[in-house]
């Protein structure tokens, strides 16, 4: 069903899961040719490579996120704090993300 | 797939997610000191290139996506597109077989 | 306020009705106000009116709920109201859905005490607070309102899985030590169509009207599976 968090953040574990699954051939092939990297990273200078790469970067943290709230409602014994796993799942993405842009 | 080949499924898939926690951690980590420290690429594959800890590293995070994406993706093709059944399966197996080589083309690309 | 009321079965369509507002009114009461009022035809369950029993479990708006326990006061947007079958169950009539799979789910789950002793052994000792107990009592006060398998997203995504409530059933005899099925219930319960299709959206606890967590009782699930699994006993 809709509204909550932990609903929200399932979603957000699916989407930026399929997201990476989609993201990683490529990524596997770019580094595979590594002779070519320097023209390659050239190409990643452009402003729309680079949001691309901070939305890959934002997908895993949520990901990882996402993925640390569902291992610890697991494995871990249940208490009442299960639910801000949600919340703290997205902070880590927002800080993930938050590091990638300032560094870009 | 038997009750015990999806339980099995479960067990590798949050085996691998432990492991990718650590991977990914480290993972971020360095791609954002890189990126910050504004990294050519000669410097990067400098730093790269012959380190044996580096290798093995990136080979295990390999491996772990390799058991990870296809099992993941298998409830999504399920639950959303409704895909069951060996077909399924058999194109995952692919899917994780290709990853694996692609994979491990990069590891050897950057760090042997 | 104006109240859509689904009728029909599952091509049916929803239907207007002009309903008074009341003081203390619950959802239960408007459809009972419908029926007895405006069209009597209207099919819908009910039974205790109090909040015991399960029966009058609905969608409003969207969302499953006990009708005798919901105040519209609570619920009722910009005067409107939308009151539909519990989802996930195929609709008989109008508010009426059938029960049998949410049932049949549960026997298949193993959902049933299976014991040892007989009426020439003594009473079992079980300690209220050993740990296997606490967990038990935490999910045994389910009345199977079905309100946990209409929330949740998996029944409606995977029609074999067999739901919150006959896994979390499950779980409490699990953690019973006076039951026998053991191995058998946790073969019952692994895989696509049991316990290791969760993904804990948590919306079964979000909506149990008893406050009981299917999502905790599910993941126990797992661990055992995966312990037997392990031990090469599954």
């Amino acid at each position: 069903m809709r509204q909550h968090a932990s609903y929200w953040v399932f979603v957000v574990h699916r989407v930026s899961g399929v997201a990476l699954a989609v993201f990683l051939p490529f990524h596997f092939w770019a580094l595979g040719n590594a002779l070519q990297l320097e023209g390659f990273l050239q190409w990643t200078q452009q402003p729309l490579v680079k949001l691309g790469e901070w939305l890959i970067v934002v997908a895993l943290a949520a990901h990882l996120g996402g993925g640390l709230r569902v291992l610890a409602l697991e494995f871990l014994p249940w208490r009442d704090w299960q639910k801000s796993l949600a919340a703290t799942a997205a902070a880590l993405a927002v800080a993930v993300g938050l590091a990638f842009a300032l560094a870009l | 797939m038997s009750f015990r080949g999806e339980a099995r499924l479960w067990i590798a898939q949050r085996a691998s997610a432990a492991v990718l926690a650590v991977c990914v951690a480290v993972h971020l980590v360095t791609i954002v000191y890189a990126v910050r420290s504004g990294l050519t690429a000669a410097e990067i594959l400098e730093r790269t290139r012959g380190s044996v800890a580096w290798f093995a590293f990136y080979s295990l995070f390999v491996l772990a996506v390799t058991v990870h994406a296809p099992i993941g993706l298998r409830s999504v093709l399920g639950e959303w597109l409704g895909w069951r059944g060996r077909s399924r399966d058999f194109v995952l197996l692919l899917c994780a077989a290709f990853l694996g080589w692609a994979g491990m083309r990069a590891v050897f690309g950057v760090f042997a | 306020m104006k109240v859509s009321v689904w009728r029909g079965g599952a091509d049916g369509a929803f239907q207007s009705f002009d309903v008074p507002r009341e003081a203390s009114q619950t959802v239960l009461d408007v459809v009972t106000h419908i029926q007895r009022a405006l069209d009597p035809t209207l099919a819908y369950r009910f039974a205790c009116r109090v909040g015991m029993c399960g029966s009058c479990a609905m969608m409003v708006n969207g969302v499953p709920r006990w009708t005798c326990r919901t105040h519209v006061d609570n619920v009722v947007q910009k005067d409107e109201l939308t009151i539909g079958p519990l989802r996930n169950l195929p609709i008989i009539r109008d508010l009426v859905t059938d029960m049998r799979e949410f049932f049949d789910k549960w026997a298949r789950a193993k959902g049933e005490f299976r014991g040892h002793a007989t009426r020439k052994d003594d009473f079992a000792q079980v300690r209220p607070d050993s740990p296997p107990r606490v967990q038990a009592d935490a999910g045994i006060e389910c009345i199977g309102c079905a309100v946990c398998y209409a929330a949740c997203d998996v029944v409606s995504w995977n029609p074999q899985y067999l739901g919150p409530a006959a896994l979390n059933r499950a779980w409490t005899l699990v953690r019973d030590e006076r039951d026998r099925a053991g191995l058998e219930r946790l073969r019952a319960v692994a895989g696509d169509a049991g316990c290791h299709a969760c993904h804990s959206h948590v919306s079964c606890t979000e909506r149990c009207p008893k406050k009981l967590s299917p999502t905790a009782a599910i993941a126990g699930l797992k661990r055992e599976v995966t312990k037997a699994a392990l031990r090469g006993d599954l």
